[in-house]
């Protein structure tokens, strides 16, 4: 088995994609010859060429428009958007058209796809490319989101993506594309859209995170062993739908709860979160449930970046203040 | 919009000049016909038959029949809030009488006309208009999406559906409808300059009316008119008069084959006019002058066919009598079946959200059927 970083493993699994199903398209901003910005389409255009690895005109609307009348008229595209912060142009055709295609015509009409965005801060560039705005799509009923922390899951979440009848929003945490490799199987395989992950048992308190965030929680975990306390830490991978099924029955085993986002606090992912832990698991609380965000203020320009995102120490603050409730 | 005034009513259709310009020439009222003979528009033009366009004046009669009952049900309660296209039936039939039936149609909410022509059941029409989900959902094999709201989105769709057809080698074609007021969004732009990049099969077709709501095409553009501004995204852009349903005939017909033969995309203002509101929830009155609606109800697109016809020997007013009641009895027969459809099934509130419901979904559901019952038969 081959080891990958994250980015690696979203190449391969466009690969993998591209190879098994003539009707996948890949498409966006300087995917082809480029490869991508962050590279992750390197090598496809020249592997499958440019009728299927396509460089579009610079205009996000367009590119998720076209992509709704692409799956429509049977294809399966994966549009790209560069930056999660470069998608509101695009906002209405997702919350306008992407999500509601099936809904509006009863079935009739579909159109599977799977939007790609890196997010999240930490590359030092100017604003706009640190946007985590996940809770916006969360929001909107018709289309699912998932963000993997690992390369294991990022190949495996994606072709379920590609599998998936309903339009999937797939976000890459930028920071970590090439932080750490992992084995990832060669080919096709799986893993399970609206499945949560518990990546660390414990019994004291559980911490949900995603993304980059993923990592950040397992380092507060060890800080907080230093203190005496076991904590469960639980990727959520899939951010809509939630697996409250999970979630609950962390809750329910360790009785205090904290959930980790880099976007800001205020009706963020958190707060649902929260909602779905007070809904199934109410009466095993021993505290109220522990939101760790970003600050509620615009995304910062990179200087401010570091501050603006929970680190280990912010969220190991956030574990005591649910362990010392 | 004063270039296409210039009819002579008392000429046959076929004897008056079609004011069909391509912008891409640079001329602003070429006719069709030396267009073709400087030989800048390549292909012919191909005119409608005598019994095709007979069979497009039925047809008009139809849609502006079905249009004034549609107005009429709503203000009598009978359908929620509707957007009348009177005025605008030759650009609608004359266009969907020139597509294949295997064609992609992206409409808006007023493209009830051309989408009749094309293969919606008029009582699918009506349960649209009464807000029944079951009005988004064409007949198997009519490839009608359903109806974009919000202004000018669908045209990166019909952008999107041509390059699948391009890809999968199928010499099917899409249309995405827009009014003059969904030239200013940014969406048109997009599609636009996506047609153009990919070169494909599709024909966005503009039905200039000359208002958005209330706001005048001056105060949407500054532009001389619609067509020029394909030239900016090296597509071909025609200027026609949309009430001259020969020309609108000829141009769809025109622009069709050319994608059919792989030679890219169209742009089509087809210019016309509403006679009656926005929607039957607006006024327009207080926004245009009665002498400009009387001017232009004088250039009745229905009114100037039958002329024609009948110059020509090939209509009579008894034909044209028959015609109407015809029309008024099919009508009718689409507004009993939609009258008769049950209530809404509840389900349909959730049944089609996913392709398969998540677990929340399920609850939410079975607590909706345990206050409020499933509603009417599916």
């Amino acid at each position: 088995m081959a080891k990958m970083t994250i980015i690696q493993a979203i190449t391969d699994g466009l690969r993998v994609a591209l190879q098994e199903d003539p009707r996948v398209l890949v498409l966006g901003e300087d995917v082809g010859v480029n490869g991508g910005v962050f590279r992750a389409t390197e090598g496809l255009q020249a592997e499958f060429g440019a009728a299927r690895v396509v460089d579009t005109p610079l205009a996000e609307a367009g590119i998720i428009g076209s992509s709704v009348g692409l799956a429509v008229n049977g294809m399966k595209p994966i549009p790209e958007i560069q930056f999660f912060g470069f998608i509101y142009p695009a906002m209405e055709q997702i919350v306008a058209h992407v999500a509601r295609v099936r809904m509006r015509s009863q079935g009739r009409f579909t159109c599977p796809m799977v939007i790609r965005a890196p997010y999240g801060a930490g590359i030092r560039a100017p604003e706009l490319h640190g946007d985590s705005p996940e809770a916006f799509f969360v929001h909107q009923p018709g289309i699912k989101v998932v963000c993997p922390s690992n390369p294991y899951d990022a190949k495996g979440l994606l072709l379920a993506a590609v599998d998936s009848e309903d339009p999937v929003l797939f976000l890459e945490p930028l920071r970590i594309y090439r932080a750490f490799r992992d084995e990832v199987p060669e080919g096709r395989y799986t893993v399970e859209l609206g499945k949560a992950n518990v990546v660390k048992e414990g019994k004291d308190v559980s911490v949900f995170a995603w993304g980059t965030m993923l990592r950040v929680a397992l380092e507060a975990a060890k800080l907080a062993k230093e203190k005496g306390w076991d904590v469960e830490v639980v990727d959520l991978r899939s951010l809509s739908p939630l697996d409250r099924e999970t979630i609950a029955e962390s809750v329910k085993k360790t009785g205090r709860a904290v959930v980790v986002h880099e976007a800001p606090k205020t009706a963020g992912l958190g707060a649902e979160i929260a909602s779905v832990i007070q809904d199934e698991a109410f009466l095993y609380l021993e505290a109220p449930v522990v939101r760790v965000g970003g600050y509620d203020t615009p995304q910062p320009l990179f200087s401010l970046e570091d501050i603006f995102a929970p680190d280990a120490k912010r969220v190991l603050h956030g574990i005591d203040k649910a362990m010392n409730f | 919009m004063k270039q296409v005034e210039d009819h002579d009513l008392t000429k046959p259709v076929h004897e008056r000049e079609r004011n069909v310009t391509s912008a891409r020439d640079g001329a602003s009222s070429a006719s069709a016909k030396e267009a073709a003979t400087t030989g800048e528009s390549a292909g012919n033009l191909v005119s409608p038959s005598d019994e095709q366009l007979l069979e497009m004046y039925r047809s008009m009669i139809l849609v502006r029949h079905f249009d004034r009952r549609a107005v009429h049900l709503q203000r009598t309660g009978r359908l929620g809030t509707y957007a009348p296209l009177e005025g605008q039936e030759a650009a609608q039939v004359g266009c969907g009488f020139a597509l294949d039936k295997r064609d992609w149609l992206f409409p808006t909410y007023r493209e009830h006309g051309v989408s009749m022509v094309h293969g919606l059941p008029m009582s699918t029409v009506f349960l649209y208009w009464n807000g029944r989900p079951e009005g988004c959902i064409p007949p198997a094999g009519v490839n009608i999406f359903p109806i974009a709201v919000p202004i000018a989105t669908q045209l990166p769709h019909a952008v999107g559906a041509a390059w699948a057809s391009k890809l999968k080698g199928e010499d099917v074609i899409s249309v995405g409808f827009l009014g003059d007021g969904a030239t200013s969004e940014g969406d048109f732009h997009e599609a636009m300059n996506f047609a153009g990049v990919f070169k494909l099969p599709v024909i966005i077709f503009c039905q200039n009316n000359g208002y958005a709501i209330s706001v005048p095409l001056s105060k949407q553009t500054a532009a001389e008119n619609l067509a020029s501004k394909a030239a900016g995204y090296g597509v071909e852009g025609v200027r026609i008069d949309g009430n001259d349903i020969t020309a609108v005939y000829e141009a769809v017909k025109k622009a069709a084959d050319k994608a059919r033969r792989g030679d890219g995309p169209t742009f089509i203002e087809a210019v016309t006019y509403r006679f009656g509101s926005h929607t039957t929830a607006d006024d327009h009155t207080r926004y245009r002058a009665g002498q400009e609606v009387d001017e232009w109800k004088s250039k009745d697109p229905i009114e100037r066919l039958k002329k024609d016809l009948l110059a020509r020997g090939l209509w009579s007013e008894e034909q044209d009598e028959a015609a109407w009641a015809e029309a008024d009895a099919q009508v009718q027969v689409a507004i009993d079946e939609m009258q008769a459809v049950p209530p809404v099934d509840h389900n349909r509130l959730f049944d089609y959200a996913y392709a398969e419901l998540p677990q929340h979904l399920v609850e939410q559901r079975d607590e909706m059927r345990s206050l409020y019952g499933n509603g009417g038969a599916k």
